[in-house]
């Protein structure tokens, strides 16, 4: 183990080996050459003057912005001859059964395409790359025959695996006991419990002010929501992405929420970001891949028969078809359970094979994935902006839902933690519905699996979304997923049977999330 | 004692008349206490109904004179023209609203030498007395109409009708306000219920209407691309019913909110306010005021890049057949409390500020939200008008209205 110390002497040393040859840095460089010129700074105390200069200047804040970036993307510090492995996992276990699904879906992905007889990837003609050049921004005219192409796996396919999962080190009884889980999750993980998370989400508690609960309509906006409001500008002008972040837990306004998300994130609008995303989308034009059929497949299968989201199908192709080209991705499959999958190609000259990362980027997209980027539509509408956004979004966050890991923010562990909540929690309930052979899981999955995006209405799911930049976590996911049980359990108590638990927990388009949130965490007796 | 009502209509109003306790229909010739009639019905028997005091009827006898699109705009100018010479040039502007328009054939001529004056320009002919989008096109050359007029493209059914048809020519607005590259309009609800003094009253819930295609000015020619009316869009060969094409119009201004800013897009609420007040204003002493009338009015607004609303049309009688469930259920609660105001029952004072989802917009004066003790003077004062906001109305309803008769208060 290492010592404090030496712990952050190496982080520090990794974030400023990553911010080397980053735009920042020369454009710091840049900055500094010139305010040699500056009348007050003087060769006696160089250092000193031209820091003050550029702490003056804003610069200063963005290094700042630029190393809390790269502190929530670094994954934690290992023992330094620990494999890279185990930055990805450190459980052997979830990392081969992260293995053994990545398999699977290649496969699946692979046996599509021989059958289909379409290849993994073809270089458009040049009247085909004109036309799609002049359709860029209307995408969602064209109507190609996907009638052949199906999801290559559904969520509820991964939950099936990820109820198989097992733990080879811990024995297993089973025999059913009151002590014993009796949810599917058969694995144990270190999950919180409320008297933990009413310390981690202190500022959700009952004497601070919330969007979502303090700004309704018979609340006088001085009580809390102006305050809040002139805050909010004033972390946007200092351009604090730390202090936009400790905002955010008590909810973004909507008229300042694209800002403070884009703060938190730390993604800016350059001229090297919007080179970045033509560059990518000339990929797009040049190149078509099989992947863009199960985009195009999953944007008409879910966003367009939203009622909200119909309205930026356009947006979601754009952004979708050049996140799979997107190779600055793969970075973040250091800290990824899951690998890039690989496939083989041919050389052009035909006589080898190699394996190259399919798509580019690596992530194989679901049914549902388009769920992830339809409500950042309502804050972005410049497609560069949207881009970095969403990618930074899926590079922090999003990419835990789908992938077998023992990380809190993990699916396995969001699953599980749901599964203990509502049996601690709602003992009653829960027996109930095992009877009646509705496992809660099975009707939350599709819930935790998209966080939410296109169960709540828009203006609730970035509400919810808000918290999840606020405190860098997905845990608020698995605890709403409990608290949507704990308030239908009246009616779910009535039920008999899968099907009309189902019914019951259908529409969740009324719920008002802060206050379910708020009484089961602060509320629920322990 | 019950409320004899009558209802030519068979949609949505039919549902809410027959649910509404104590109100009982009658058919033919009976007696009505309350009639929902459509226009052409109005206009054969208005002039030969005797009607008692209490009775209520949902058309002003000449409601054309603001929802006929060439008397409209003659009614607008009118009032402008007074509000200048009067007021001053200020306030005159608060009236250019409305796209340059010119009644055709008669103010052809003027037409002409106005579009002269700005050639490359497009314009958007619409007949004056029709709807759903019937009959309208656009045209950027005179030699487009002037073939028009010559009959040549006219369909046999127009050359038949006896009359000469009336049409506006409007300059077209090229810059709308685009969400992910489509054009939309918005559907608001205003009620009247009196003209002299103006008595309306604003909804809060209404709908902004997206084309089905991306806006480009390169395709004039496809008139599904500039017409927003569900309606016309219903005919458009990729229109899929399942996709409703229509947001709700608290999405839409949150979604305004969130890009441009809670300040902008009150200032913007606060011009599609005046839009409305000043249409009605200006057709204030025309319409023949009569306590027996009221009427509920579809305003058709658009936006345009800079977010300046643009009255489009009044309808007298807005669609109220519903297109999905959400929109039958918004047409249902209109309706509701649309009778909440008519108030056959009298459980009303008079002084509400609101009821259910319908604010007071200009009671013989604007009307402002109610302020607490602490309010520093008039900068304070707050419109009255909540477009596009929660729309709390049972919650309202409930402390407001006592039970109908016979009915127990739940």
């Amino acid at each position: 183990m290492m010592d404090e110390s030496t712990e952050l002497s190496v982080s520090i040393t990794q974030i400023v080996q990553r911010l080397k040859g980053t735009h920042l840095h020369s454009q710091l460089e840049k900055q500094a050459k010139e305010c040699l010129h500056k009348p007050e700074i003087k060769l006696e105390t160089l250092k000193d003057d031209v820091r003050r200069v550029l702490k003056a200047s804003g610069w200063e804040r963005k290094l700042q912005n630029a190393v809390y970036r790269e502190l929530h993307v670094l994954p934690p510090p290992g023992h330094p001859r620990a494999p890279p492995e185990h930055t990805k996992e450190p459980l052997a276990y979830m990392l081969k059964a992260q293995a053994s699904w990545e398999k699977r879906i290649l496969k699946s992905l692979n046996s599509m395409c021989t059958e289909l007889g379409i290849p993994l990837a073809r270089k458009r003609p040049v009247m085909e790359q004109k036309e799609l050049t002049n359709k860029w921004n209307e995408m969602g005219t064209d109507e190609p025959d996907l009638s052949n192409f199906r999801p290559v796996y559904a969520p509820k396919d991964f939950l099936e695996v990820l109820i198989g999962l097992r733990n080879p080190n811990t024995e297993r009884s089973d025999d059913l006991t009151v002590k014993s889980h009796w949810g599917l999750i058969q694995v144990s993980l270190n999950v919180h419990d409320i008297p933990q998370m009413r310390e981690t989400y202190a500022e959700l508690g009952l004497s601070y002010g919330q969007l979502g609960i303090d700004d309704h309509t018979h609340v006088p906006p001085d009580l809390f929501e102006s305050e809040h409001i002139h805050i909010g500008k004033k972390v946007v002008s200092e351009q604090d992405s730390a202090a936009a972040q400790q905002y955010s837990r008590q909810g973004c306004p909507t008229g300042l929420r694209a800002q403070l998300w884009s703060l938190i994130l730390n993604t800016t609008n350059d001229p090297e970001d919007i080179t970045h995303y033509e560059q990518l989308k000339a990929r797009v034009i040049h190149h078509n891949l099989l992947v863009d059929n199960l985009i195009y497949k999953d944007v008409k299968l879910t966003a367009s028969n939203d009622d909200y989201y119909f309205v930026f199908e356009d947006y979601l192709y754009q952004v979708l078809l050049c996140f799979s080209r997107d190779t600055a991705v793969l970075e973040h499959f250091n800290y990824n359970s899951a690998s890039p999958p690989k496939s083989s190609i041919q050389s052009k000259s035909g006589s080898e094979q190699c394996a190259v990362v399919y798509p580019p980027n690596g992530v194989i997209p679901f049914h549902g994935f388009s769920m992830y980027v339809a409500p950042l539509c309502f804050l972005y509408n410049e497609p560069s902006k949207l881009y970095s956004v969403f990618r930074e979004m899926y590079i922090r966050y999003f990419f835990r839902l789908h992938s077998i890991s023992s990380h809190p923010s993990g699916i396995v562990s969001l699953c599980l933690q749901f599964e203990r909540l509502l049996q601690a929690h709602l003992p009653q309930l829960f027996y109930h519905l095992r009877e009646i052979g509705a496992q809660p899981l099975r009707i939350a999955f599709k819930w935790i699996v998209r966080a939410f995006s296109g169960y709540l209405s828009t203006d609730q799911l970035l509400l919810l979304w808000d918290r999840i930049l606020g405190y860098n976590s997905l845990e608020i996911v698995a605890v709403l997923a409990t608290a949507v049980f704990a308030f239908r359990a009246e009616n779910l108590m009535e039920v008999t049977s899968l099907a009309s638990a189902e019914a019951v927990l259908a529409d969740l388009s009324t719920l008002k999330v802060m206050p379910l949130l708020q009484i089961f965490l602060f509320a629920t007796s322990i | 004692s019950c409320i004899r009502y009558r209802c030519g209509l068979t949609n949505t109003i039919q549902d809410v008349l027959n649910h509404r306790p104590g109100w009982v229909e009658v058919k033919d010739d009976a007696e009505w206490d309350f009639n929902w009639c459509d226009v052409g019905w109005l206009r054969e028997n208005f002039d030969h109904s005797y009607m008692e005091e209490h009775v209520r009827i949902c058309h002003f006898r000449n409601h054309y004179e603001l929802t006929r699109k060439n008397l409209m705009v003659k009614n607008l100018k009118r009032y402008r023209k007074t509000l200048e010479r009067e007021v001053g040039r200020l306030e005159a502007a608060k009236c250019d609203f409305f796209p340059r328009t010119f009644e055709l054939p008669s103010e052809y001529h003027i037409f002409v030498e106005e579009f002269k004056k700005s050639p490359g320009n497009t314009w958007i002919m619409k007949p004056v007395a029709r709807s759903q989008g019937k009959g309208i096109f656009l045209f950027r050359k005179l030699k487009d109409i002037i073939d028009w007029r010559k009959d040549g493209s006219r369909s046999e059914e127009q050359k038949d009708e006896a009359q000469v048809e009336s049409y506006v020519a409007q300059r077209y607005i090229e810059n709308p306000y685009l969400i992910a590259g489509r054009k939309f309009d918005l559907r608001v609800y205003v009620l009247v219920t009196s003209y002299i003094p103006l008595k309306a009253w604003l909804y809060r819930d209404g709908f902004a209407r997206f084309s089905n295609t991306r806006f480009s000015l390169s395709s004039i020619d496809d008139q599904y691309v500039h017409l927003t009316n569900v309606a016309v869009q219903k005919t458009a060969p990729d229109y899929d019913p399942e996709k409703g094409c229509k947001w709700q119009m608290q999405q839409l201004r949150w979604y305004l909110t969130a890009k441009h800013g809670f300040e902008t897009v009150q200032t913007l609420f606060k011009e599609i306010d005046n839009v409305f007040i000043r249409s009605l204003l200006s057709v204030q002493k025309t319409i023949i005021n009569d306590k027996h009338c009221f009427e509920l009015y579809g305003y058709d607004i658009l936006l345009d890049q800079d977010l300046k609303p643009w009255l489009i049309e009044v309808n007298a009688s807005p669609s109220l057949t519903a297109s999905s469930q959400e929109d039958y259920d918004l047409k249902y609660r209109l309706l509701e409390d649309t009778l909440h105001i008519v108030d056959m029952e009298g459980r009303l004072t008079g002084k509400e500020k609101r009821i259910g989802g319908f604010d007071l917009m200009w009671n013989d004066g604007p009307v402002y939200t109610d302020v607490g003790l602490e309010a520093l003077g008039s900068s304070c004062l707050v419109a009255n008008t909540h477009l596009g906001c929660v729309n709390d109305r049972e919650k309202q309803l409930q402390q407001l209205l006592k039970p109908f008769p016979g009915q127990k208060k739940t």
